[in-house]
Formats: structure tokens, sequence, C-alpha cells
């Protein structure tokens, strides 16, 4: 297999002989290379042994041949120039020979990489506004009865979002719950103030925990879900078909979204905080030895009236904050898979971004209202 | 010589409904085959089952002589770098750009060096008429009729001796379908391919195909394109003399 050199008083000849494929590409470019283009005058090639020529071979041929008339010899084929070479000689005859500049290699650099982000985050910034005025103005027009709310949409978001999320919040309060009362207990148990556990515990999860894990964790859930469904859904111009048909997108996907989760989060949140509140219970009987009636009259001791309501009542801004930057991510994706991952990816981490900097936000304004 | 492809006694089953029942088909090599059949009538199943895609609950499926119902994945890798499949919505990887598209089987079955690489897949790429500027775009960035040529600039990437179209006409208009048909003619004719191509296109089916199978039934009725026409069955005799189709039947028997 491949080519065999015979040297004669008229010049050289190659033989070439076997499969000259994409497969054997390597070993006769290797063989081909060998030969030494610049001893010969005159080449001949004989292509008669050759089994099976596909273009690919057939392009290393072309190749070397470039190569020997380049090195100054008269390059001959024995009988045929075979059809595949003529082929890519048909289809590269107005080519240039190297492939096009690449467009993607940009400037690269630190500043200019700074200057691509700014640049970026700018758009980034405009649209994020945009967007939110139109969710808001959809909204308005619903509240106003000018546009439809959607209950049966609403409420499969709802199910969604919240009911199906039940079983791993009630297992991650319980788990964070126990968690604190075991930490504490065991740093109180040393000063005698075994009781104040039950006051970390309560006031812990009703005000900040419970639904700041619950928000967590249905940011991670549904904040992905949304952005990846809105994508597939602008991937596959279902968007661009509801625009056509004059249905507003807004309307139909993001605010009964958006609705369903301001529905299903408080909802969590109050699971969240009855199953914290119960792990806490339990931690305190097994680990304190104290009884369940001193737990609960300790509880409703430690808290005020309010603090229940201080935490539910972040719940529904938390969820629309959650929705509209699933939903928002969602209907920016444009083109490709690739791009589907990248913003669900930014839809999950802005919204846990945006919900623990409104977690700060709301802890300040609670302080200065002395909540 | 074994056929290109041979399928015997195919049966495929989704639960109580039968797709197929007892299915035969053989292709020759350097033959264009055209699949026609009624939407349902199970030509997207037929074409997964022949690439691998799913396996049928009986019958084989030869490609060069060798069942690949029965091979393991390992088994079955030498034989799909034999062929080709360009699919209906071309299927490129919208992740990457045309020109990675192509290299992309190629960088998995080949060994070759970079400058290769490149000068291949622009050969490719230039062999189906698209302009070279296209290998650097995105398959988002191209139009439709760039996609279909693109797909098959990927898969004829390891110059397979088989090739697969999926509806390589559909979504085209009339004139950028003939073209296409040229294309495909020209490739076959060029590169002495055996081509497999499922398609609804009476145009494309008489431009192009040297024999023609029609699912009907559960089952397949092949012929060549002359005979076929003929063909007693009554939805061959719509398919073939319906009011779209008499003056393409009529044409191509010379009357």
């Amino acid at each position: 297999m491949g080519v065999e050199v015979r040297r004669s008083a008229q010049g050289v000849t190659l033989e070439l002989s076997g499969e000259w494929g994409a497969r054997e590409l390597t070993d006769l470019e290797a063989q081909l290379a060998a030969v030494d283009v610049h001893a010969a005058r005159e080449l001949r090639i004989a292509t008669a042994g050759v089994t099976r020529l596909d273009l690919s071979g057939a392009w290393v041929l072309r190749e070397f041949v470039r190569r020997a008339r380049a090195a100054g010899a008269a390059v001959s084929f024995q009988g045929e120039l075979p059809d595949q070479l003529r082929l890519i000689d048909e289809t590269l005859k107005d080519a240039p020979a190297t492939p096009a500049p690449d467009a993607a290699a940009e400037a690269s650099g630190a500043l200019s990489a700074i200057g691509r982000y700014a640049v970026a985050f700018g758009r980034d910034l405009v649209l994020g506004l945009a967007f939110l005025g139109r969710a808001t103005s959809v909204a308005l027009a619903s509240a106003g009865g000018r546009a439809r709310l959607r209950p049966i949409s609403i409420a499969r978001h709802v199910y969604d979002t919240g009911i199906t999320a039940m079983p791993i919040v009630a297992l991650i309060a319980f788990l964070i719950s126990v968690i604190i009362a075991y930490m504490s207990a065991q740093q109180l148990r040393g000063l005698g103030a075994d009781i104040y556990v039950v006051d970390l515990v309560a006031i812990g999860v009703l005000r900040e925990l419970g639904v700041l894990l619950t928000s967590i964790i249905v940011a991670g859930r549904s904040g992905s879900s949304f952005a990846a469904e809105l994508g597939s859904m602008e991937l596959n111009q279902e968007v661009d078909a509801l625009t056509a048909t004059a249905v507003n997108p807004y309307e139909v996907l993001v605010l009964p979204r958006l609705l369903g989760l301001a529905v299903a989060l408080p909802l969590l949140t109050i699971i969240a905080d009855l199953v914290g509140l119960t792990g806490g219970a339990l931690l305190c009987r097994y680990l304190l030895d104290m009884p369940l009636t001193q737990y609960v009259s300790r509880v409703n001791y430690a808290i005020s009236p309010s603090t229940f309501w201080v935490g539910l009542l972040k719940a529904p801004v938390f969820a629309v904050l959650i929705g509209m930057a699933g939903c928002f991510h969602g209907m920016r994706v444009r083109g490709s898979a690739r791009e589907l991952g990248r913003q669900v990816t930014q839809a999950v981490v802005q919204a846990i971004f945006l919900v623990i900097l409104a977690d700060a936000l709301f802890a300040v304004l609670f302080m200065k209202m002395d909540l | 010589m074994y056929p290109a492809l041979e399928v015997r006694g195919l049966v495929n089953r989704f639960g109580e409904q039968v797709v197929h029942d007892g299915l035969d088909m053989e292709v020759q090599p350097d033959e264009v085959f055209g699949i026609v059949g009624g939407s349902g009538s199970g030509k997207s199943v037929l074409l997964r089952t022949i690439l691998g895609l799913q396996r049928p609950q009986a019958g084989t499926v030869r490609i060069d002589g060798s069942d690949i119902t029965r091979l393991s994945e390992a088994q079955l890798r030498p034989i799909k770098a034999r062929y080709g499949v360009a699919f209906q919505q071309g299927a490129l990887y919208s992740a990457l750009t045309l020109l990675q598209n192509v290299q992309l089987p190629m960088i998995e079955h080949l060994d070759l060096p970079a400058a290769a690489l490149d000068e291949l897949a622009l050969l490719k790429i230039r062999l189906v008429g698209l302009p070279a500027e296209a290998a650097r775009k995105y398959p988002a960035e191209l139009s439709g009729g760039m996609v279909k040529r693109a797909a098959i600039a990927r898969a004829l990437a390891l110059d397979p001796t088989l090739l697969f179209l999926d509806e390589p006409t559909s979504g085209l208009d009339p004139v950028s379908a003939a073209a296409f048909d040229d294309l495909v003619l020209y490739l076959q004719q060029h590169l002495k391919l055996t081509i497999v191509m499922i398609t609804h296109d009476l145009d494309s089916i008489f431009r192009t195909c040297n024999r023609v199978g029609v699912i009907v039934d559960k089952r397949m009725e092949s012929d060549t394109l002359e005979r076929i026409v003929d063909h007693p069955n009554p939805w061959i005799q719509a398919y073939f003399h319906g009011e779209r189709a008499r003056a393409r039947t009529g044409a191509a028997r010379g009357t």
C-alpha cells in the first residue's frame, strides 16, 4: 500500500497502490513527504494500482503535485487523471488558497476585555430595564382589566413551582433548624443558657432562614426551569409565533409565571417555618431534654407578633425577583444550545444574588422601622 | 459483492402500534434510492433503525454485509464512519462554526494535522457549493438552503460511500430545490456515492432516483422508477398519478 518510487533515465516514476482514503491519510502524507521532489526533473505518477481513491486521498495527492511543481518538476499522470482530482480542481478553481481569516479572532488583552465586559454589562442593564418595563406594563394592564389574567396557567405554575417543591423545602428547613439548634445548644449549654436555643431557632427560622432558604431552593428549581422553558420556546420560534398572532408573550408566558411563583413562594415559606419550628422542637426535646410545653411557651415568649409576618412579607418580593430573572434570561436566548445553557446559569446566579441583596435591604429597612 | 444496504423482515412496534411488519429493502452500490411514503408511514422510524438509533423488534439491517442490529457500540464505530447522514433540519451543532461542524467527525475518527483538517473541511464546504466565507459562520447565521448544503458537507466529512438524506429539498423554493438535486447528482457521479433519500418531492424523485421504495401497509414496494409508477397499489397510484403528479409522470415515460 502507498507509494513506490522508481528511478529511470527519463526521471522518477511514482507507483501508487492500495487504498487512498481518509483513514490512511496521515500515513500517505508521510510517504509522500519522503519523496525527494527536488531530485527529479520529470515526475510521472501511475495510479493504476489504487483500489480506492476518495476525496481526502486525492487531496493529499494534489498537495504533493503542487509541491513538486513549485519545486520545478514536470509532473504528469500515467493514463487518465483521476476523476476525484479533477473534482477538487474544479471545486477550488476560484478559491483562496487558505481559509478566510477568523472573524472571531478579536483583539485580546486585559484592556479590551474590560471594555467588552463594560459594554455587555451596559447592554444587559438596558435590556433588563426594558424587560422590567414590559412586564410591569402588562401587570398594570391586567390589573386594570385590559389584559387577561390566566388562572389556569397560574394554577399550573403554582403546582409546578410550589406543590412539587414541598418535600425538598420541608427537608431542608428541617435539617437547617436542626443544625442551628445543635450548634447553638453546644455553645449555650456551657453558659447554662439552654433556653435561648429556642429563641435562636424561632427567630432565625421565622425571620430569615425560612424564607431565604426556600427562595434559594426555588431559584435553583424554578428560576432555571423558567429560563430553560422560555429559552427553548424562543429557539423553536414559539415566542415569535405568539407575537405574530397578536398574543403578547409577556401576558401569556411571563405574567402567569410571576404570579404563580408569587403565590407559591409564601405558601412554601409557611411550610418551611412550620417544619423548621418542629425540627427545633425535636432537637430540644431529645438533646436538651426540654419538655414540649416549655418549648412552645418559650417560642411564644421569644417572638413578637410581627416576627412571622416580617419573614412572610419578603416571600412575594423574592418570588418576583426569581421569576423576573428566570423569564428575562429565558427570553434572551438566541441561536444556540450553548446560549441556552449560559442564560439558564445566569438566571439562577442572578436570582440568588438578587434575593440575598433584597434580603439585606429588608434587614436594614426593618431595623429602621424597629420591627 | 454485498448490497450497500439490505433490510430484511424488519419489525418495529411501539406498544400496540405496528409501524413496520416484515419490511424488506435493498440498495445496490452507486444507486440513488428514494424512500417514499405517506405521513406517519414510518419513513423516519426506518431511517432511525438503519442508522442504529433504535433497535428493531425483529429483522436485520445490513450495511456492506454486517448486521448492525447485532453489533455493539464499539463494533458499530467503523461502520458509522462509512456512511454520512444529512438530517432534515440540518442538525448542525449550534455552538460550533460550520468549519468546526465539518471537522468534528474528522477529529473524532481520524488523526489529522491541523492544516490538513482546515483544508479538507474547506474543500467539503466548497464542494457542496457554499462560499468559503460561510465556513466561519455559526449555523444560526446561515439561511435554510445553506443549512441543507452544510448538512451534506458535514455528512461528507469522512468521505463516506453511503449517504443518507432526510427530506433534502423540503422547505426550499423550486429553484433552490432543483439546484440541490443537481448537487446530489453531481456528488453521486463524481464521488461514486450510494445515496438513500427520504423525500416527498416528486420533482426530486424523477430527477435523481434510479429506484424508489414506497412504504405501504407497513411494508416496502420497491422497483425502478419506470416500473413503480405502474404499481397497482392504490396509494402508489394516487401518489404518482394524482393531480399534482400527472404532468411529471407523463414526462418520465416520454408520452
